[in-house]
């Protein structure tokens, strides 16, 4: 066990855990967020996902060691002064879930894909997303919401 | 005053309502709005036949709904508000729906079969019509005058007569805070029904529009709290050691192999049963993964490789047989025909590889049994866990919460029943999830077949006879919750006879003057404690037998030299077989309407191929599904050099009666079509003779964005031949898509390329030989 300092949505934490522990347990278990989940353990399908420097991260398979004290942020952290983000907007508005337990990675990875790339074409977005999965399917809403949330970002 | 979503998800999420002896009790309500702690038991039934088990009028004049059905994430809460306000003539706005928790609402089995507005629709709709009677036989009390002079809209009854016309009551004001004390009438609850008609479509308002679902607002901003996240103090993480070999018998655990794990606090075991368990998380991963233990390996193979799946299936004796469906005289159809042909087709096992692991919370607190749980079934489990622990079902409430897609899955909800076990051998609150491998490899599958079909045309294309014989690997189904058949107590050693399967049949309305089908059930070797256990998954076994019966209805029409399109028209036109549901005339209606939308040029298949990588080509397929009826058209792309195929178009004419909610509909049939195109391109539970090689997203890979299509055009058909009836009743939705696709997506291969795929799944590699073969 180790004193490990997090910086999630812009609130600092302290936490006693092993170092090598992945950080998703200590999201979920420790800091009670609900956004990041538990899907594979192997960094393969993105329900985990949050964003650390701007990057969409895995944190299933991320040390938790390894973040201390770099802004992570979470779906939870993602809304600004109430607002919700663009991106979660467009997701309400194109009425894309269906269960919804895939759809933290899909807003969180198309919001670094954006950030870093805002207008993307099809292509851009289909090889962005594609390791994100959904076994919902709602793939064809979220394509379309992606669109929605590029043009009204770019408005 | 509306219930904001995230308010409403706590209400479903934390389930903390008080039941008294048979109803909701409006002290409940409110202490639940609160934050009420949990109410420590008994838990009784709650009397389907008591009016205030339903409906709750608050003085506010909000209503909240008490069902017992579970969303998967279909809308289908958000349905029955618009239904039940409806009928109660309350606004929308001002409803709530509470979903699947045991000691919360009737029993209404929780969800499947798509059943949720077809079946229970109608009993919700009855009592939010009774609650309606009841209230305007109150304001004609309160206003001493005739109920027929009684106005009421939004909640507000309005005098309409003479002098004192348009004074004003509401709802709240008549009975909120107070019981109804109402008693229903009927024989279950399918069956519940007060004095009240119901209402003519036309006077519902909210049927037809497409309000937001209320669930996803919290779904989006991360405020959703969900199966997983369910926690209380004390409570312990467990995860499992499953035998590396099916069929393994535990020898020896070696405990001291993880005895410098912190937090563990017990390796737990009783008979191939293995977990730990710790007081975090991340420990329990570790002790998993560290703990050692003997197995002896079974003396017989479980299963034979999936490789060679198909010829055992062929070979084996079957373990029962259903009575084959006869239609004329299949020998003398065959002895008129110019030309027969045959053909062999090969669906094999499939998982439901939920996104989400397995899980549940249950909590021994009190003296009593809550089980936290995503399952679609929570009446079943409660019972289930009630006799696979023999403790009384009233000591056990199961809460419903949202959980990953479930399809079947969670009505074989393991992890219940585990965390069930595991909290009361421990005397704490214990958390069971399993792994992904746990997952992929250990999950129900739906049932491999395979199907041998013939036809006869006679020398002018006209079919003459057919005949379908499918073998379904579906022995030993589980899927009800029944305690003797989840997969704890198979490794614990209980046994029950097997379920028997059984091999399903064609739904089409086609004429064809001398038909016959036939199915038998082979059963694995082994029939216990495998991770080929036969469940429901998604319809649970049309897909199957429609790519058998629809492809080759298209290797008819090739040989007829006929439009497949146009072959099955022909069909359905010839077709005799008419009932009171229309289904023959809403599935040519269906076709009509999905080869206008997709603009279908009628042609034979293959069309002449190209010279280029890509082959385009175009393929359908119809079935129904009780009474609700799918017409598939899609579009491919078949790269030649690759072997890859994309399915770049789907129409679908879909028929299910009326529609509540068309948004919420559209979208659910978009995940039932693109599921089915996954299982058409991708999907196979894979093994060899002792083991699942499928363990992960990249042994058992999806449909990804990558390859989701262009274009999906859900057209919505009315396809009842009287469209002036005045109440078209709603039929399910949801299921009846995951039928046709199969088959829809081998014949557009067909049509861009001239091969015939027989085989599911159409992976490159597949498609590729069979492109050079």
């Amino acid at each position: 066990m180790a004193a490990i300092n997090l910086l999630v949505n812009g609130t600092r934490h302290t936490v006693e855990v092993e170092p090598s522990t992945p950080l998703l347990y200590v999201l979920r278990n420790d800091l009670d967020l609900a956004g990041p989940k538990f899907g594979c353990g192997l960094g393969q399908c993105g329900a985990c996902t949050v964003l650390i420097r701007g990057e969409a991260v895995r944190s299933c398979v991320r040390p938790v060691s390894q973040v201390q004290n770099v802004e992570i942020t979470t779906l939870e952290g993602l809304a600004k002064s109430g607002q919700l983000d663009p991106i979660q907007q467009a997701w309400i508005d194109e009425q894309v879930p269906a269960c919804g337990f895939c759809q933290n990675g899909q807003i969180l990875t198309a919001k670094a894909l954006l950030d870093k790339n805002p207008n993307p074409t099809d292509a851009q977005i289909r090889d962005g997303m594609k390791n994100t999965l959904c076994r919902c399917m709602t793939y064809y809403r979220i394509n379309a919401a992606v669109k929605l949330a590029a043009k009204r970002r770019n408005a | 005053m509306t219930r904001n979503p995230s308010r409403r998800s706590f209400l479903q999420t934390t389930g903390m309502l008080v039941a008294s002896a048979a109803t909701i009790s409006l002290e409940g309500v409110e202490a639940f709005l609160q934050q009420a702690a949990t109410p420590a038991g008994p838990y009784p039934d709650i009397d389907f036949l008591q009016l205030d088990s339903w409906i709750v009028i608050r003085p506010d004049n909000t209503a909240t709904f008490f069902v017992g059905k579970t969303d998967l994430g279909q809308g289908t809460g958000t349905a029955f508000r618009q239904i039940m306000a409806d009928e109660l003539d309350i606004k929308f706005e001002n409803t709530t729906c509470i979903m699947g928790a045991t000691d919360t609402t009737p029993d209404q089995g929780g969800s499947g079969g798509s059943d949720a507005l077809q079946t229970d629709g109608y009993p919700m709709r009855r009592v939010a019509a009774e609650a309606r009677r009841v209230l305007l036989d109150m304001a004609a009390q309160h206003f001493n005058v005739p109920v027929t002079s009684l106005a009421v809209s939004d909640g507000v009854v309005r005098t309409t007569i003479g002098d004192t016309a348009d004074r004003e009551v509401t709802y709240g004001e008549l009975i909120g805070g107070k019981k109804f004390n109402v008693t229903l009438s009927g024989r279950n609850v399918d069956a519940t029904t007060g004095k009240a008609p119901l209402k003519s479509v036309k006077d519902m308002p909210n049927v037809g529009r497409s309000p937001r679902r209320d669930d996803i607002p919290a779904k989006v901003n991360g405020s959703q709290r969900w199966a997983v996240d369910m926690k209380v103090p004390g409570m312990l993480h467990a995860r499992h050691v499953r035998p590396p070999m099916v069929g393994a018998t535990l020898k020896a655990i070696d405990e001291a192999s993880v005895k410098d794990v912190p937090g563990l606090v017990r390796v737990v075991s009783r008979g191939n049963y293995v977990a730990v368990v710790c007081e975090r998380e991340e420990q329990a991963i570790r002790a998993a993964r560290q703990l050692k233990i003997e197995w002896t390996p079974p003396a017989t193979a479980p299963f034979p490789s999936s490789e060679n799946l198909f010829s055992f299936m062929r070979a084996a004796t079957p373990s029962s047989a259903s009575e084959p469906s006869v239609v004329g005289d299949i020998a003398a159809g065959f002895a008129s025909a110019a030309t027969t042909i045959e053909a062999n087709y090969d669906v094999p096992f499939q998982g439901h590889t939920s996104f989400g692991p397995a899980h549940a919370m249950a909590d021994p607190s009190n003296g009593q049994l809550t089980i936290y749980s995503n399952d679609m079934k929570s009446y079943g489990m409660r019972a289930g866990v009630a006799q696979f622990l023999k403790i009384p079902k009233e000591k056990i409430r199961v809460v419903w919460m949202h959980g990953p897609q479930a399809y079947g899955r969670t009505a074989a909800d393991d992890a219940g029943f585990e965390a069930a076990f595991l909290a009361t051998e421990l005397g704490r609150p214990v958390r069971v999830q399993w792994s992904r491998q746990e997952e992929t490899a250990w999950d129900t599958k739906g049932p491999a077949y395979a199907v041998t079909m013939k036809g006869g045309l006679d020398a002018k294309g006209q079919l003459v006879a057919l005949d379908y014989d499918a073998r379904a690997a579906d022995f030993n189904h589980v899927g009800y919750n029944e305690h003797d058949t989840v997969l704890i107590s198979q490794l614990m050693g209980q046994r029950k006879t097997p379920a028997r399967g059984r091999a399903s049949y064609p739904s089409d309305k086609y004429g064809v003057p001398n038909r016959r089908m036939a199915g038998s059930v082979v059963p694995m070797p082994l029939a216990w404690e495998t991770p080929v256990r036969m469940g429901n998954l998604r319809d649970p076994d049309g897909p199957q037998v429609t790519f058998a019966s629809e492809s080759f209805i298209d290797e008819l029409a090739f040989a007829a030299k006929a439009d497949p399109l146009a072959f099955r028209l022909a069909l359905l036109e010839r077709g005799t077989g008419d009932d009171a549901g229309f289904k023959r005339a809403r599935s040519i209606a269906c076709i009509k309407a999905a080869a206008e939308k997709f603009g279908w040029d009628t042609r034979p298949s293959p069309k002449s191929r190209g010279t280029g990588d890509i082959a385009t080509g175009r393929g359908v397929a119809y079935a129904y599904r009780s009474e609700t009826v799918a017409v598939e058209i899609v579009e491919v792309d078949v790269n030649r050099r690759t072997g890859h195929v994309w399915v770049k178009r789907i129409v679908c004419a879909h028929d299910c009666g009326l529609v509540i909610n068309p948004e919420a509909t559209t979208r659910t049939l978009e995940g039932g079509l693109l599921h089915s195109v996954s299982r058409a391109l991708h999907e196979e539970a894979r093994f060899d003779e002792s083991k699942m090689l499928t363990v992960d997203w990249v042994t058992s890979p999806t449909l990804t964005h990558a390859d989701v299509p262009e274009r999906i055009d859900i057209v919505h058909v009315n396809g009842d031949p009287n469209p002036n009836r005045p109440d078209l009743r709603h039929y399910g939705a949801g299921e009846t898509v995951c039928k046709p696709m199969l088959a829809a997506v081998a014949n557009a291969i067909f049509d861009a390329t001239g091969v015939r795929m027989r085989r599911l799944p159409f992976t490159a590699p597949r498609v590729l030989a069979a492109l050079k073969a």
